[in-house]
């Protein structure tokens, strides 16, 4: 499905990442593998450390401290917010919203919508694409846009498979009205006969958690995790990756009439690195107009990627210039997504922590 | 070509012999997915070329000749 928003623009962008950062070889005892493997596994993939949060710590935390900064910093209003979107895969209760709590925290206007939605890798395109729908209507002139998750502590320590790269942050966007013409592109396909590819078995209400979904089994890669446990399966997301993104982004590139020459920064999903280059391989892209450093440095917090790739690569470069930036995220769901839009004269751009 | 690749396995994994006749390396156990990702890095850099991601596929890792026909349709030479 293809989009086109106009008269919008992303006017700041904060991402916040946990303080607690883990090495990869603190981990690696763990592990069902030898430390030569492990080290070969850490240079393809590009494994180095993680952002976790300290034990307690919940998205909608990382979110409350974001937003307080901006706030006490004067970067955002609470009473000029028409739309909170919390994409996330980690709220704080069943219900609530998350988006209530936050909208109640800061005291936000009656006549300021909430609405949490369930995304996971994509979840920045799919919040962005929400904002822009909610945009659409003259009552609403700014959206804040929030993507969090913390799911480290549903990640099994002895699952080489994700626990070194899953990382927690969260990150917020705020997108207003404005009266240039500022065309944004972006599409997004889904295909659900995927969606237990990644998934977490137990915990909501087809599979409560019990003492028996807290059992650790073994896999037939030798992973031990419980069904209260994130489980992917790697190859299945790597194929489905490599299948579906570069046609989407050939689309895309036809769709808004941007040549692949035009776009200033590839700022895409961050699974691992090997999977990156590859991408950046098939388009035809250089490596280095594509960043692979957010696992590397940070861990991969699904839908906060983005986000965190644009801050900690671009910065203040994007208060003071304007760039065409090729967006993309792909997974849980099976979702893939993608936005081609300029970016520029930031209010802010910049990684905190907490 | 077959002695470079037979030498890069044997690297990733020195307790097999890959110069064995009719074994499926992945039915076998001798390669597993992490295998794939070291594996392919390798083959990469060593033939100079990147082999597209939707060729990474367990079947093109099973024997030399099958490594060696994914190299050729990737460009190596």
């Amino acid at each position: 499905m293809d989009f086109v928003f106009k008269h919008k623009r992303i006017s700041g962008i904060l991402t916040i990442l946990p303080q607690k950062a883990v090495k990869f070889e603190d981990e690696m005892a763990n592990y069902n593998f030898s430390p030569a493997k492990c080290m070969k596994l850490k240079i393809a993939m590009g494994y180095n450390e993680h952002r976790i949060a300290a034990e307690g710590q919940t998205s909608a935390d990382f979110c409350e401290h974001g937003l307080r900064y901006l706030v006490d910093n004067n970067l955002l209003n609470p009473n000029e917010v028409d739309a909170l979107l919390f994409v996330s895969q980690s709220p704080d209760y069943f219900l609530p919203p998350t988006s209530n709590l936050l909208h109640g925290k800061f005291g936000m206007r009656q006549d300021c919508l909430c609405m949490d939605i369930n995304q996971g890798c994509a979840g920045f395109e799919l919040g962005l694409i929400q904002a822009c729908m909610l945009l659409d209507q003259p009552a609403i002139k700014k959206v804040v846009l929030l993507n969090a998750d913390v799911l480290s502590p549903k990640v099994s320590p002895q699952d080489r498979n994700s626990k070194p790269l899953v990382g927690d942050a969260a990150a917020i966007t705020v997108i207003d009205q404005c009266q240039e013409d500022n065309p944004i592109y972006a599409n997004i396909k889904m295909d659900g006969t995927g969606a237990l590819v990644l998934n977490i078995p137990a915990g909501g209400f087809r599979m409560p958690s019990t003492a028996e979904t807290a059992v650790m089994e073994e896999d037939a890669a030798g992973n031990f995790r419980s069904k209260d446990n994130l489980v992917m399966q790697g190859d299945e997301v790597f194929n489905f990756v490599q299948r579906e993104v570069p046609p989407m982004i050939e689309h895309l590139y036809e769709q808004s009439g941007v040549d692949r020459n035009e776009v200033d920064w590839y700022m895409f999903h961050q699974p691992n690195k090997f999977m990156l280059n590859k991408l950046a391989d098939k388009l035809g892209v250089p490596r280095d107009k594509m960043p692979a450093n957010i696992v590397e440095n940070f861990g991969n917090a699904s839908g906060v990627t983005v986000p965190t790739c644009i801050s900690y690569n671009l910065g203040d470069q994007l208060c003071n210039n304007t760039m065409q930036l090729c967006m993309a995220g792909f997974g849980v769901g099976l979702t893939w997504s993608s936005i081609m839009m300029k970016v520029g004269q930031l209010m802010f751009n910049r990684i905190i922590e907490y | 070509m077959k002695e470079k690749i037979i030498k890069i396995l044997t690297e990733l994994r020195p307790e097999f012999d890959f110069t064995q006749e009719g074994v499926d390396f992945i039915e076998e156990g001798m390669l597993d997915s992490f295998d794939l990702v070291t594996l392919v890095s390798e083959l990469d850099n060593t033939f100079g070329i990147s082999i597209d991601g939707v060729d990474i596929l367990p079947e093109n890792f099973s024997s030399v000749d099958a490594i060696a026909a994914l190299l050729v349709k990737n460009g190596a030479k």
